[in-house]
């Protein structure tokens, strides 16, 4: 459990401020209206972001597991959704431990610039050693693949020391060192020449491109993937919190800082990319990129060519690794928590049997030469038909299907600081399933008109479209195994399922007009344990 | 910069940071309040308390 609701925040704050905060919005923002941008985001934020994030915690604290326990605890037909989020953090954490492996060789690169001249040849080249051929192979890479097994030996030994002593410490540690580290970076930047060039590009309105839904498209699926909503990690942090946690207040504290650093980052970033336009001759919107272009490409350039370049360097890439670090152990811990709900199992041994074949799969398949393609291919599926399809799935089950969402609010309100009104629940039903359903069926059709990446259709096929479909399958089957006696869904729980919406309502309002006699506290607020109920 | 850059940039620093600040100081307005089962313990001589997940 958390010590107290600071340490969850900083948790929170941790696994959302990630590697897209970084290297997605501030070109997301650039190249959706620039200053115009923040009317959309804010919108999405308020509206989906922050309200999902809200949903998460109901979820989590009221039903007090991993995914598919708190989901099954909310009704058992829901099960399956907390297998499926558990399935996407599985696929996302095989990659994404191998980019903070590439973080790392790059912050000590950044001391002698070994990139040189050449950055873009550098990292494909001499650094990945990309192959030609596409396809699944096991020529593994060095100076990938140590980086690789000393980032999961941390990750896993953390996760081995609990959430009070693992999770908790290094999100102590980890987080206002990312914030210091970023702040010098930051700093640094805007006294380059051309930095206020690049503000300018990057905070510059274009008014007429807000009467154009892509803009705001971008801004709710900005929102969406910054926030590390919908695909179980909110549920398994909030289901740590006591009782009478302030979940509105702690959650627009997370909200608001994962934003605020998002803005930071864009601001940092095109300080030092106008320096790079400046260097070259060349306008802001020819050196302006995202993703692994920009913290691989573009920043080694910018690092070999600005004064103090090895201090910018290693700001960045040990920013890099410190907001990966903190999303990985969140996103690993779903896993874990997972397992150790439908087993039983002590955390020890649980972040052992979890954590190790998980960093063999991870180990096995992308410090390779053929890495690459693999990465790129199940990070845009697992996010665009994974975490969007399985959010667009809860959103709809919680609110159509179960709905859950009167009592959820009830839930939240009665320990929060900011009531929620209805309005929160048109949030969740009604403009996060349009938006969702939007993206969903935009990338669907774009991806099958057009296949992805110019990669070979059996590649895609295999790892991407085949990928997403095995999570959902096995989520299911998953779903179907019996837990046993020693699970903890045979542990007490407060809150009965959400079995039907009206009789629930009813027997609220008679537990009310009993004065509670049944012993059963109606929300969080009332607190004790009432006796031994099972749940599953 | 511009000057409509100038303004975007404040505005948008003060709506972020802005909604940040408030979001803390509404956290400091409202103490974190403490759990039954943790009262308990305290009235049984800081028994420690059970873990409740």
């Amino acid at each position: 459990m958390w010590s107290g609701r600071r340490v969850f925040i900083l948790a929170a704050i941790g696994s959302a401020v990630g590697l897209g905060n970084i290297w997605r919005f501030p070109y997301v923002a650039y190249e959706n209206g620039g200053g115009a941008f923040i009317i959309p985001y804010l919108v999405a934020l308020l509206t989906a972001g922050i309200p999902l994030l809200f949903l998460d915690y109901a979820i989590g604290h009221r039903f007090r597991g991993s995914p598919p326990l708190a989901m099954r605890r909310l009704h058992p037909k829901a099960e399956a959704i907390g297998w499926w989020q558990v399935g996407i953090c599985f696929v996302i954490a095989v990659y994404y431990a191998v980019i903070i492996a590439w973080a790392g060789m790059y912050f000590i690169f950044s001391f002698t610039t070994a990139w040189g001249e050449d950055a873009a040849g550098f990292f494909t080249g001499e650094f990945l050693q990309v192959s030609d051929q596409v396809n699944l192979g096991f020529d593994f890479v060095p100076s990938v693949l140590i980086p690789l097994i000393l980032v999961w030996g941390v990750v896993i030994a953390i996760l081995a020391l609990g959430v009070h002593k693992g999770i908790a410490r290094a999100s102590i540690v980890f987080m206002p060192l990312l914030l210091i580290m970023f702040l010098i970076l930051v700093v640094q930047a805007l006294f380059l020449e051309g930095a206020w060039t690049g503000l300018d590009a990057f905070f510059t309105p274009d008014w007429t491109r807000l009467g154009d839904s892509s803009i705001w498209v971008a801004a709710y699926g900005q929102i969406f993937f910054s926030l590390s909503v919908a695909f179980g990690i909110m549920i398994t942090y909030s289901s740590y919190l006591r009782r009478k946690t302030d979940l509105t207040g702690s959650g627009f504290v997370v909200g608001f800082a994962n934003s605020g650093f998002e803005l930071l980052a864009g601001i940092g970033v095109f300080a030092a990319l106008g320096f790079m336009a400046a260097s070259s001759g060349v306008g802001v919107d020819e050196v302006a990129v995202s993703g692994i272009g920009l913290a691989f490409i573009a920043f080694p350039t910018i690092i070999a060519q600005a004064p103090a370049g090895v201090l910018l360097g290693v700001l960045f890439f040990g920013s890099l690794v410190f907001a990966g670090l903190t999303s990985l152990i969140s996103i690993v811990e779903v896993i874990i928590a997972a397992v150790q709900d439908k087993l039983g199992w002590r955390r020890v041994k649980a972040a052992l049997v979890v954590g190790i074949p998980i960093a063999l799969i991870s180990i096995l398949l992308f410090p390779t030469t053929t890495g690459l393609n693999l990465l790129d291919v199940t990070d845009a599926f697992v996010n665009s038909f994974g975490i969007v399809a399985v959010a667009l799935v809860a959103v709809v089950a919680m609110s159509a299907g179960f709905s859950a969402l009167p009592r959820l609010r009830e839930h939240i309100n009665a320990t929060s600081s900011v009531k929620l009104g209805r309005s929160w629940q048109i949030f969740i039903g009604g403009v996060t399933p349009v938006v969702l359903g939007y993206i969903l069926i935009d990338t669907l059709t774009t991806r099958i008109s057009e296949g992805y990446g110019g990669l070979p259709t059996w590649f895609v096929g295999v790892f991407g479209w085949g990928m997403v479909i095995a999570l959902v399958l096995i989520a299911y089957l998953l779903s179907k195994i019996p837990w046993s006696y020693r699970s903890a869904a045979y542990e007490k729980n407060i809150h009965e399922p959400i079995l039907d919406a009206e009789l629930d309502a009813n027997e609220s309002a008679m537990d009310k007009t009993r004065g509670g006699e049944t012993g059963l506290p109606e929300t969080a607020a009332s607190g004790s344990v009432a006796g031994e109920r099972k749940n599953p | 910069m511009s000057t409509s850059a100038v303004v975007m940039m404040i505005i948008a620093l003060l709506a972020v940071w802005g909604g940040l600040g408030l979001a803390l100081l509404n956290l400091k307005w409202h103490p974190e309040a403490i759990d039954d089962e943790e009262a308990d313990a305290v009235l049984h001589d800081g028994a420690s308390v059970s873990p409740l997940r």
